[in-house]
């Protein structure tokens, strides 16, 4: 069954036709070719095809086209500033938070959506207090952070740069 | 994937009426469980009827002191809402120990609730499984079953059930509101999941077409005092090995009421009765928590590799009633 739904990713509006089965990842990327948001997994594990959804972090290989018609999304492509980049984007950059990058646009978009969750005072699995203050130290970051794996394992700068970006 | 239609519910009633019509439709929540199961071949509807936007999305006070929580509000804001914070802690810390950040923004607690076992071979459909396909046999019994339950299982299924948040409202003995095309139903948690017996195929009582609006939450001051404790593999975002949601009211050093379910050891969420009445009067002792933790294993019938959990549940229950009885009288 087709459906036309409209997205608007990176402040761009797009009007397009998908099969009920298309993912929002899929969508966007091989409708839109829209790629800064990855395909990993495709089923959840890695948050590669993370992106802010309506404003929150949210992974997009397991959420179908066509019930977010009306969604508006920002990847990591659109979170730079013209030439300038996001925060999150210069400080995983000049702490080698990456190695391939293959991840970095899914651990950006979720660093920018878990910093407004802290923000916001949402505890984590970490957080002592439930209905206490939040501070983000590694552990509050790491722990935050899990969803979005690294296959190259730069873990330890990632958490590093997003310590300094939260500085 | 087999091609499906979608519809967007405009209300329960029609959502209802339209599911129930069909053998072949669904309830859609977010998705992060039945798109990996369309994806898998592990369900194939042939209709989604996309309840995700109706207006379930509140978390209200009941007459009488208990709390509703609506059947779309997602799990990260249930799990950050102030008063569940401060009077269901449990609640917040099972929602917070499961999933990522990512997938709670988006999960909705009917779709938690409704997610289905990750026994792998219910998730790979070249090998027989009795839950996804009845009579083709259980993988799992001789194979990997590291996972797999230790209490109340069958020889037909030996999975556990995978949400975190389900032990924690079968603490709470939260009562689960159902829509069906003959009216509206209330379930008490520990009723609506079912062990496998010799229909594994059913997860839950709701029949086809039955649709959860929403949770409620009884009053229970004692749950002000409760929490939620998970052992598994790593660190953060994997399914439980064994986990127990607790709450307790401890006067003087005695025992006066007590809460206990287990997680990663059943095929429903595990309310510890012999447990609690074992430790009802009791002293909030190490001692007293083993002996009750003892009392609900002595039924567990582990399986040839995962005979661990035994212990690992017992210590488990016991450091949990522990954490809670220092925290309570410093
Ligand atoms: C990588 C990964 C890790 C995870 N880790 C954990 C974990 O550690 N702990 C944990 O508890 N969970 C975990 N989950 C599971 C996650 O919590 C569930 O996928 C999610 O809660 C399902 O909610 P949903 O709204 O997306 O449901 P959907 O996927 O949309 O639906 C799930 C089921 O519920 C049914 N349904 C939906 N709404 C209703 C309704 N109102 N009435 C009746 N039936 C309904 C659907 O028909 C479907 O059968 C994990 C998931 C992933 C992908
Ligand atoms: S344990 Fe249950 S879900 Fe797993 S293979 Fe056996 S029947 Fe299937
Ligand atoms: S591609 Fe979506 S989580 Fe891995
Ligand atoms: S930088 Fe290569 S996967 Fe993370």
């Amino acid at each position: 069954m087709d459906v036309e739904i409209g997205l608007r990713v990176d402040g761009e509006p797009h009007r397009l036709v998908v099969d009920t089965r298309t993912t929002l990842l899929d969508a966007m990327r091989e409708r839109l070719g829209i790629t800064s948001p990855k395909k990993g997994c495709d089923h959840g594990q890695c948050g590669a095809c993370t992106v802010l959804l309506d404003g929150r972090r949210a992974t997009t290989c397991l959420a179908l086209a066509v019930a977010h018609d009306g969604a508006e999304i920002v990847t990591a492509a659109g979170l730079a500033d013209g030439e300038r980049l996001h925060p999150i984007q210069q400080a995983l950059l000049d702490h080698d938070g990456l190695q391939c990058g293959y991840c970095t646009p899914g651990q950006v978009c979720s660093a920018v959506g878990m910093l407004a969750e802290a923000e916001a005072g949402w505890p984590s699995h970490v957080t002592a207090d439930l209905s206490g203050a939040v501070e983000l130290t590694d552990e509050e970051i790491a722990e935050r952070m899990s969803g979005n794996l690294c296959r190259c394992g730069a873990y330890a700068n990632i958490v590093a740069a997003i310590r300094e970006a939260v500085r | 994937m087999i091609p499906f239609d979608y519809q967007r519910a405009e209300d329960t009633r029609s959502a209802v009426a339209t599911v129930t019509a069909r053998p072949g439709a669904a309830f859609l929540g977010a998705g992060t469980n039945l798109v990996d199961h369309l994806k898998l071949g592990v369900a194939a509807p042939d209709l989604l009827v996309d309840v995700s936007h109706l207006p379930f999305d509140m978390i209200e006070p009941l007459a009488g002191g208990g709390v509703r929580i609506g059947a779309t509000v997602r799990n990260s804001d249930l799990a950050v809402d102030p008063v569940i914070r401060q009077r269901y802690p449990m609640v917040s810390a099972a929602l917070l120990s499961g999933a990522s950040g990512q997938l709670r923004n988006v999960a909705t607690t009917a779709g938690n609730l409704m997610q289905r076992t990750r026994c792998p071979y219910f998730q790979d459909v070249t090998t027989p499984c009795n839950k996804r396909r009845p009579g083709s046999g259980c993988s799992a019994l001789e194979g990997y079953h590291r996972d797999h339950a230790i209490l109340g299982a069958s020889r037909h299924c030996v999975a556990v059930h995978p949400s975190d948040l389900a032990v924690a409202l079968t603490a709470l003995g939260a009562v689960v509101q159902v829509e069906g095309v003959k009216g509206a139903r209330s379930i008490p948690i520990i009723d609506l999941y079912r062990l496998p017996d010799d229909a594994p195929q059913h997860d839950t009582v709701l029949e086809h077409g039955e649709l959860i609006t929403a949770v409620d939450l009884p009053a229970l001051p004692m749950a002000t005092r409760s929490t939620y404790r998970k052992v598994r593999d790593r660190a953060s975002y994997a399914f439980a090995l064994v986990s127990v949601a607790a709450a307790v009211d401890v006067e003087r050093g005695t025992v006066r009421d007590v809460r206990v379910a287990l997680g990663g050891v059943a095929h429903k969420p595990w309310r510890a009765r012999r447990a609690e009445e074992a430790l009802r009067g009791a002293p909030a002792t190490d001692d007293a928590f083993r002996a009750a933790a003892e009392a609900e294993l002595a039924g567990a019938r582990p399986l040839r590799d995962n005979a661990f959990k035994v212990p690992m549940a017992r210590n488990t229950i016991v450091a949990t009633l522990r954490e809670l009885t220092r925290r309570e009288e410093p």
